[in-house]
């Protein structure tokens, strides 16, 4: 087990590395840099200007200067100055982080307690016309683009309630916070909910076939007793795994909802510093969702383990 | 060696077909959601493939008194902002959809494919230096990929189909590397190779062939994601530019401000992402039935 980890370990250092290398690549091929989008707007065609604009903001070294002066910074904590803002990249990414963070984490909440019991009852009553309905509803889930899904709630609100349902300035209280995020949430989980309703439905459908199902029928179990207590915890372990590939896929819907709803989330300011080349932003934003992704996935390897007594990492 | 046999799934499933018309009925029968969603596709493909005989105005041109028109009998669908027929908008938005979703979904399976099959086949140094590359590509979700790769690249259509496809690269190669990696130790390739032929011939002609059947119910998953991924990017305002009719686009010009006043603006974009996405996957599921046997549920 030691060994596993050490290794796993290297690993995911080695992603992160690998990872750092083709994002700060990728945005060098960027055409066109701050300094000229800068220049532009400010209507400066001064050559002059844009060089120490340039120079100012450390454009104009060579890239591999660029690179070990930014990994440099962010292995102590330090991710630089943001280009637009001019303020340090933490401060402007920090506060965004909790507002992300919850949207995601109801998100996730939603889905399973949609996803789980409707892809039970999926598998339990498999052919009949509930099974059809569910089966349609999850790929429609698959199929509507959050962001319409996001656009078709607004409207219904300001149709029904007269307002939009938007995040404006801090809200009042915890309370309604979560009251203000649960609608985006639900647009985001929806997507997420069906995913998880198919793999429980078809990881369901496998173990109900199982000897030990009919040996627990045949002893005289009660059907509720068969299904949630037999069936569902062993149709359970897959569920887990893709609860993990959820959390990185929400982020996606996090992406275009928290633009849809107006909320100052990380997943909005991604898209707001990639169109403004804000390469401190962009850069260190995408470091910390291949982190969390990484780590989610370690985290949903690690409660296989604990999840099935039979699964051992080989060292 | 075809392992696709559709002759063998058919007298499996206990049909007595012949002629093509009995075939597609017997296929409508048993996968009836299948047949709808092979319809939803088919639609899509002719609105696209003919959308210039089918728009009734040209998806670009303007007529001032139309703007905001509403639905009606002039402008089927309503007219956008802009004074555009919405209904050929939306037309036209097939081809663009098509091409980017086929396009993307094609360039990322030849990718995926020439890197699993070499990673899985040739083993060593090279598969695991492969599968490294693919740890750091399966690292960033698809849209966050996606989004920095079109940024990079700047708008255009063939970016756009560029961006989309690189993140799909990685569940391929892997998909193609597993099976290749079984297929190797088969007994048909040792006879091959007993008859002296190369390994590169092999590797085409007897392992790729056996790892179609996954690859097509991959492919037709990920033409669903792929088109929702360009609505996604041109909604954000980082896909496909002007003078383009995106769905996608079509989108985000109309958002928060029209949901009150021209709604139709928003629904029939929207609907037709759908139900198009929905139909590929309707299609996809049903392939996943006929072609893969082990994952039948």
């Amino acid at each position: 087990m030691g060994s596993y980890l050490t290794r796993r370990f290297l690993l995911m250092a080695l992603t992160l590395f690998g990872m750092s290398v083709l994002i700060f690549v990728m945005l060098r091929l960027v055409p066109g840099n701050v300094a000229d989008i800068l220049v532009d707007s400010a209507g400066i065609a001064d050559p002059k200007e844009k060089a120490k604009i340039a120079r100012e903001l450390g454009i104009d070294r060579p890239i591999f200067d660029q690179y070990i002066h930014w990994i440099g910074g962010l292995v102590q904590g330090d991710l630089g100055f943001a280009y637009v803002s001019e303020r340090p990249a933490i401060e402007e990414i920090a506060p965004r982080i909790p507002i992300s963070a919850k949207l995601a984490g109801l998100a996730l909440f939603f889905s399973v307690i949609m996803g789980v019991p409707l892809g039970v009852i999926s598998a339990v009553r498999q052919n009949t016309a509930l099974d059809y309905f569910l089966r349609v509803l999850s790929l429609s889930g698959l199929s509507l683009p959050s962001f319409w899904l996001g656009l078709l709630i607004l409207m219904a609100s300001v149709q029904w309630f007269g307002m939009i349902p938007i995040y404006t300035n801090e809200p009042r209280s915890f309370i309604d916070e979560m009251l203000l995020l649960s609608i985006p949430a639900a647009a985001v989980g929806f997507r997420s909910s069906a995913l998880i309703m198919r793999l429980t439905r078809s990881s369901m459908l496998e173990v109900l076939r199982q000897d030990y199902i009919r040996t627990a029928r045949s002893k005289g179990a009660s059907q509720t007793s068969v299904n949630y207590d037999h069936a569902l915890r062993n149709a359970l372990l897959p569920v887990v795994t893709i609860i993990g590939i959820e959390a990185a896929f929400l982020i996606g819907g996090l992406i275009v909802t928290e633009t849809v709803f107006n909320i100052p989330g990380v997943a909005r300011f991604l898209v707001e510093a990639i169109l403004w080349r804000d390469y401190p932003i962009v850069q260190n934003l995408v470091m910390l969702i291949a982190f969390v992704v990484i780590v989610v996935n370690f985290l949903v390897d690690m409660a296989y383990m604990a999840l099935d007594p039979r699964i051992k990492y080989a060292d | 060696m075809a392992i696709i046999n559709h002759e063998a799934a058919l007298s499996r499933a206990g049909a007595n077909v012949t002629g093509w018309w009995s075939r597609i009925l017997f296929f409508t029968r048993r996968y009836p959601l299948g047949a709808v969603g092979a319809l939803i596709v088919l639609v899509f493909v002719l609105t696209a493939v003919f959308a210039n005989f089918i728009a009734p105005y040209d998806p670009t041109s303007t007529n001032a008194r139309a703007s905001l028109a509403k639905p009606g009998m002039a402008y089927f669908l309503g007219a956008d902002f802009r004074c555009r027929d919405m209904f050929s908008r939306i037309v036209y938005g097939a081809r663009i959809s098509l091409t980017v979703g086929l396009g993307a979904t094609l360039l990322g399976g030849i990718l995926g494919v020439t890197i699993g099959l070499m990673s899985g086949y040739l083993g060593g140094w090279i598969d695991l230096g492969t599968q490294r590359v693919m740890d750091v590509m399966q690292s960033l979700p698809l849209l966050v990929m996606a989004l920095v790769m079109a940024a990079s690249l700047g708008p255009s259509l063939e970016n756009t189909i560029i961006a989309i496809a690189i993140p799909l690269v990685p569940t391929v190669a892997r998909v193609v590397r597993s099976s290749t990696l079984s297929l190797r130790e088969q007994p048909f390739v040792e006879a091959a190779r007993a008859v002296g032929m190369g390994e590169a011939r092999i590797a085409v002609r007897h392992v790729l062939p056996n790892t179609l059947a996954p690859l097509i119910v991959l492919g037709t998953a990920q033409l669903g994601s792929a088109i929702l991924t360009e609505a996604s990017l041109s909604f954000l305002g980082l896909g496909i530019p002007e003078p383009y009719p995106s769905w996608g686009r079509m989108l985000s010009e109309s958002a928060a401000e029209y949901v009150r006043t021209a709604p139709w603006l928003v629904i029939f974009p929207g609907v037709a992402i759908s139900l198009t996405v929905f139909g590929t996957n309707l299609l996809g599921d049903a392939l996943r039935d006929i072609l893969d046997p082990r994952e039948r549920t």
